[in-house]
């Protein structure tokens, strides 16, 4: 029992609330919004510590003993995530200070983007399947209203695709929770790992267990299941694509991640071996679309779901090895998804386009933004004194190590593919020749480029520390690959 | 009872499937309506229809229907509601300014925004 686990909750929650009653005081809103993001980026790394220290912390709430109340349960995977989602969206709110403009800015708008931060953190930290729905409902809810504020012809069309289905899929949530909640009498995680324990391996499991991983899957666009993230992710503008594409397909992962450690792991040879034929699937159709497109912003977008499947790659090898993997991918690829947006839409800034076919030289006018490009673009790739290394050569030897070679080949083959997609937008976009003088620039990037800043910096921490963080991250893999430690620290005893 | 409920239920997915498939877009938030119809029923099926007293414990009767998944419902119930409210203005608001409630025509890239 401790509070501090739903501390990283409450501070968004409070501050978009009172974001609420300040909407016209824009000045005001900026201020509550840096604050509550630095506040929450600093509990949460305390809750790191703190879990790191003394294990799974967890807080039933109104003191309702826990298979029968809601159990908010901090455990280091959930508290790492919530520590670089604090840190992202951190960034993400310092770079609209600057670039969402008023009209936005005075529609709720910084308001909206706490409830997202709530609804993410919320479903990083909660016990209960049922309440999962919940906070995805609250974290959707809010990504429908930044998609379509702003009402541009592009963001309408879009964003009607990107409701739709999420619709669907939520409907299906509540289906398989339904099923779930039939077959076991339970919807607290923990309590629902033991119960299907006890009953052991049978079909219907299986299939509700494939009828999350659609539903997850939706959420974080693995292969069947991608067709709406590239055209809805285009449609807002810069920061809010760069909250999607850090977060929201990572609430997806996380989801996958943790049912099927935790819940669903009786046939694991069946289960997972889909996860890795989809993980590779997604791979491939990543890095097609990749390299397929001369929109920036699609680059990019295609490259989240490259790495998604790298990172199920990692939950398909299902070692600890293979895990602590994963998780460090999944750490560095949102703060390297949130940088590169963020890096993107300066230029888009710079140029007034999206096609990379009419950029050109941008390094001479911005060589800050440039060579930070490089280096963004270095680390996605997973060049090893960069954060992007560890991750992958964790997953490669744990791919190796329970003998999926063609999964642990594909991810070696999609660093290659994804170092030429962002190359391809660093040699046609900064060099070259240059194409607009300085005066003809469509905009400026005057405070834009401190939030990329902080991100790359926490990306080389991260790399270079890697042995610093390395403990933590196995501790978490650790915790994952042995649900009954989760188990003892919910239920006790 | 269990069976013609879960006959109902897929008799609602179908016909939910059916209109979501749809080119106009308000029989596709028609579908949307049906479907969450839909998930609800099956929630309350999957909870088992065995008899017993509605939820108060001031009916002091010996056998009660399961509570936990009438809390669920309301719950999936009001969400859904948010979302069909929301859902059902954008799809005004992208009539007025798009001009076709039509799939079909809302395809398309970025060129012809």
């Amino acid at each position: 029992m401790n509070n501090l686990v739903i501390l990283p909750l409450l501070i968004p929650l409070l501050a978009g609330i009172a974001l609420i009653f300040l909407h016209k005081y824009i000045l005001a809103q900026k201020w509550i919004s840096a604050l509550s993001a630095v506040l929450t980026v600093i509990v949460s790394g305390y809750l790191v510590q703190f879990v790191y220290d003394n294990g799974i912390q967890t807080l039933n709430l109104g003191n309702w003993k826990a298979p029968f109340g809601i159990v908010l349960v901090a455990d280091l995977f959930a508290s790492i995530l919530v520590f670089t989602t604090s840190i992202v969206s951190l960034a993400c709110i310092l770079y609209s200070f600057k670039s969402i403009g008023i009209d936005r800015e005075r529609f709720y708008y910084y308001s909206v983007v706490q409830f997202l931060i709530v609804g993410i953190l919320g479903a990083f930290l909660t016990g209960d399947i049922f309440n999962l729905f919940v906070f995805f409902e609250v974290m959707l809810m809010s990504s429908y209203v930044l998609i379509v504020l702003g009402g541009t012809k592009i963001q309408l069309r879009e964003s009607i695709k990107y409701i739709l289905v999420n619709i669907v899929s939520s409907a299906l949530f509540v289906t398989a929770v339904a099923y779930l909640y039939a077959v076991t009498g339970t919807l607290n995680m923990a309590d629902l790992s033991v119960r299907i324990n006890e009953i052991g391996n049978e079909g219907i499991i299986t299939v509700i267990a494939i009828l999350f991983l659609v539903v997850f899957g939706m959420k974080a666009a693995i292969f069947p299941l991608f067709f709406w993230l590239p055209g809805s992710y285009q449609a807002p503008p810069t920061p809010i694509t760069a909250f999607f594409g850090a977060l929201l397909t990572k609430v997806g992962v996380y989801s996958i991640i943790r049912v099927f450690t935790l819940i669903f792991n009786q046939d694991v040879a069946f289960t997972h071996t889909i996860i890795g034929i989809l993980a590779g699937f997604t791979i491939i159709v990543g890095v097609i679309g990749a390299i397929a497109y001369w929109d920036v912003k699609k680059i990019i977008i295609y490259n989240i779901m490259t790495a998604v499947g790298v990172i199920l790659a990692g939950l398909a090898a299902f070692s600890t090895t293979a895990l602590s993997g994963a998780i460090f991918y999944v750490v560095h690829d949102m703060v390297i998804k949130a940088a590169l947006f963020l890096l993107v839409g300066a230029m888009i800034v710079i140029t007034g386009t999206n096609n990379l076919k009419e950029m050109g030289g941008l390094i001479r006018n911005h060589p800050l933004l440039g060579w930070m490009f490089f280096v963004a673009a270095v680390t996605l790739a997973g060049i090893p004194p960069l954060s992007g290394f560890v991750g992958k050569l964790l997953i490669v030897t744990g791919g190796f190590e329970s003998e999926h070679y063609w999964l642990a080949g594909l991810v070696l083959l999609s660093s290659l593919l994804v170092l030429y997609s962002v190359f391809k937008i660093f040699l046609n976009g900064f060099w070259g020749e240059t194409k607009l003088a300085k005066e003809e620039e469509k905009g400026t990037t005057k405070g834009l480029l401190y939030p990329c800043a902080l991100l790359l910096s926490i990306s080389i921490i991260l790399g270079v520390g890697a042995d610093w963080f390395y403990p933590y991250i196995s501790e978490a893999a650790e915790t994952l690959m042995n649900p009954s430690i989760y188990i003892q620290a919910v239920l006790g005893g | 009872m269990e069976i013609v409920m879960s006959f109902i239920i897929g008799i609602l997915f179908t016909a939910a499937t059916y209109l979501i498939l749809s080119k106009s877009l308000i029989r596709i938030i028609i579908g949307t309506g049906l479907l969450s119809h839909g998930a609800h029923l099956l929630l309350l099926t999957m909870g088992g229809l065995k008899r017993g007293a509605a939820p108060l414990l001031g009916e002091n009767a010996s056998a009660y229907t399961d509570p936990l998944p009438q809390a669920l419902i309301l719950t999936a119930i009001v969400i859904s509601f948010g979302v069909t409210a929301f859902f059902l203005v954008l799809a005004y608001r992208s009539y007025q300014e798009l001009g076709t409630d039509n799939m079909d025509k809302l395809r398309g890239t970025d060129r012809n925004e």
